[in-house]
């Protein structure tokens, strides 16, 4: 028996053949995956996980795949780094920040979502693959798409950051610059995948897509050494990274492979746009969509298709929501560069700001042992800190010119 | 005349076709005329209060009704309406 029964509406509970589609014809509600858990709970155990892949693919029982051929065997298993100095910068005693800056293959925790997707969307009998992106997505469809052979058409919003459209040109996609935000090139997506056969990672193959994000908690939790942490913090853009976060700590509960999930779940947006967070402070269960302005572009989806999901899972958690302003993402950015030495992109300010809110503010305690999500690599969104890191330090080929611009004597100021 | 475009869960009641044409004066009564001609539309887009669904998103003209003025928002000739799954995305 497949460990895959169904896909299933989360409103209605009306269930579905696991094809390409997203939507409960019936409610207009999202599908997601039903799992076979008494199966994989008969085979599944701590030891096999550890002696599976060095890539998120060792819980491939909990992933969305029925072949073992898989677009993308490298993704994830991402560092789990212990960061003491931080910790220590904020009275926190177990600090750890969960590095997808150096995912496989585009820095960026979509590197986990995409494998899946494009190995479910082969499975599926697709050739092409497209998506609606902030950026860190269009980049790993189209370098999966590449090395999968795959047509591939990625559609983003005409201000991104350089680094991010050179991203996508470099594996030759068709790369579609829509005029207009986020939310403009997600509704056109939509239009368009109703119209063409192609799996819309996003869209159509969301189902899938969205699950290999739970590799997230999975590898915290065994790198934790099987536990769960007290604290999560999680940037959100759509909310189902948080969503999905929550939901993998507690099938690892329920499969026997943790004893209790005590994680606070706690999700970070910036100012500019935070639908979900201001929804969650104001004590709704609903969110307001806005129109984006803030400098963390991949955060910026002001129509969140998962927020109302993401306000739950925080909420059951017992965990928090705030916002940053553009400027404490910055520092925010400096900040982990400064204490850790990882250069995150934008929506790792979002996720350290609000850290350090969280803290201040004494919901995330000295004892608590918390995981900071950094999910995308600095080197992406250059603009953003262009201005607030200083210059170098220019000189002429010379000793002396050297020491007088240190302010040197001969043999002084030396480290040895 | 209005356009609307008929997203692909929806599709099974307009018989297959992706875009219909309506008259009404605003998007309430466009349901409802559309209930009328396509029956079963209306209780799929919204609740049994009359309210829209949580995953229903409506757009004029490429823009989200709730920055207009929500389900009354007026329409007039020429407009164009996009009802689309609002589960997309991220």
């Amino acid at each position: 028996m497949s460990k895959m029964k169904a896909l299933v509406c989360r409103e209605c509970g009306k269930e579905y053949p696991p094809k390409a589609i997203h939507v409960c014809e019936m409610c207009f509600g999202p599908l997601e995956v039903k799992y076979n858990y008494d199966e994989i709970k008969s085979t599944i155990s701590r030891k096999k996980i550890e002696q599976g892949p060095n890539s998120m693919w060792r819980y491939i029982d909990l992933l969305p795949v029925e072949s073992t051929s898989i677009i993308g065997p490298h993704a994830g298993l991402t560092p789990l780094v212990r960061a003491k100095n931080l910790g220590a910068h904020l009275g926190i005693d177990e600090l750890y920040i969960k590095n997808d800056t150096v995912n496989h293959p585009t820095l960026s925790f979509k590197d986990r979502v995409v494998s899946v997707a494009l190995t479910r969307a082969r499975e599926l009998g697709f050739e092409t693959v497209a998506c609606a992106s902030t950026g860190n997505l269009a980049n790993s469809v189209a370098a999966h798409a590449a090395a999968a052979g795959m047509k591939c058409y990625v559609f983003i919003p005409a201000d991104l950051e350089a680094a991010k459209v050179l991203g996508n040109l470099i594996y030759k996609p068709n790369v579609v610059e829509v005029e207009g935000n986020y939310d403009d090139v997600n509704r056109l997506c939509s239009e368009i995948a109703g119209e063409h056969g192609w799996a819309f990672v996003n869209i159509n193959i969301r189902p899938y897509y969205a699950e290999g994000s739970k590799t997230l908690a999975f590898e915290t939790v065994e790198q934790l050494g099987w536990r769960t942490p007290d604290q999560a913090v999680i940037p959100m853009a759509s909310g189902s990274l948080l969503t999905k976060i929550w939901k993998g700590l507690h099938e690892m509960h329920a499969l026997g492979l943790v004893d209790s999930v005590r994680t606070k779940i706690n999700g970070a947006q910036a100012e500019g746009c935070s639908p979900i967070a201001t929804a969650f402070k104001a004590g709704r269960d609903f969110f307001k969509p806005v129109k984006p302005k803030t400098i963390a572009k991949s955060l910026a989806i002001g129509n969140p298709a998962d927020g109302y999901y993401a306000l739950k899972a925080t909420a059951e958690s017992k965990g928090a929501m705030d916002a940053v302003t553009d400027e404490e993402v910055v520092e925010g950015i400096k900040l982990l560069a400064q204490t850790e030495g990882i250069f995150a992109e934008t929506a790792g300010g979002v996720t350290i700001g609000v850290l350090c809110k969280l803290v201040k503010q004494g919901l995330i305690k000295k004892s608590d042992v918390t995981v900071a999500y950094i999910t995308g690599n600095g080197l992406k969104t250059q603009e953003a800190v262009v201005d607030a890191v200083g210059r170098p330090f220019r000189i002429q080929p010379s000793l002396v010119n050297f020491q007088k611009t240190f302010k040197m004597g001969k043999n002084s100021g030396g480290d040895s | 005349m209005i356009k609307v475009r008929i997203p692909t869960p929806l599709r099974p009641l307009t018989k297959g076709q992706g875009e219909v044409e309506s008259t009404a004066a605003n998007i309430v009564d466009m349901i409802g005329s559309l209930d009328a001609t396509y029956p079963g539309l209306k209780s799929r887009l919204c609740d049994e209060k009359g309210d829209l669904r949580r995953f229903v998103n409506i757009y004029v003209n490429e823009e989200d009704i709730r920055f207009l003025n929500g389900k009354e928002t007026s329409l007039k000739d020429g407009d164009e309406v996009s009802i689309v799954p609002a589960i997309a995305g991220g």
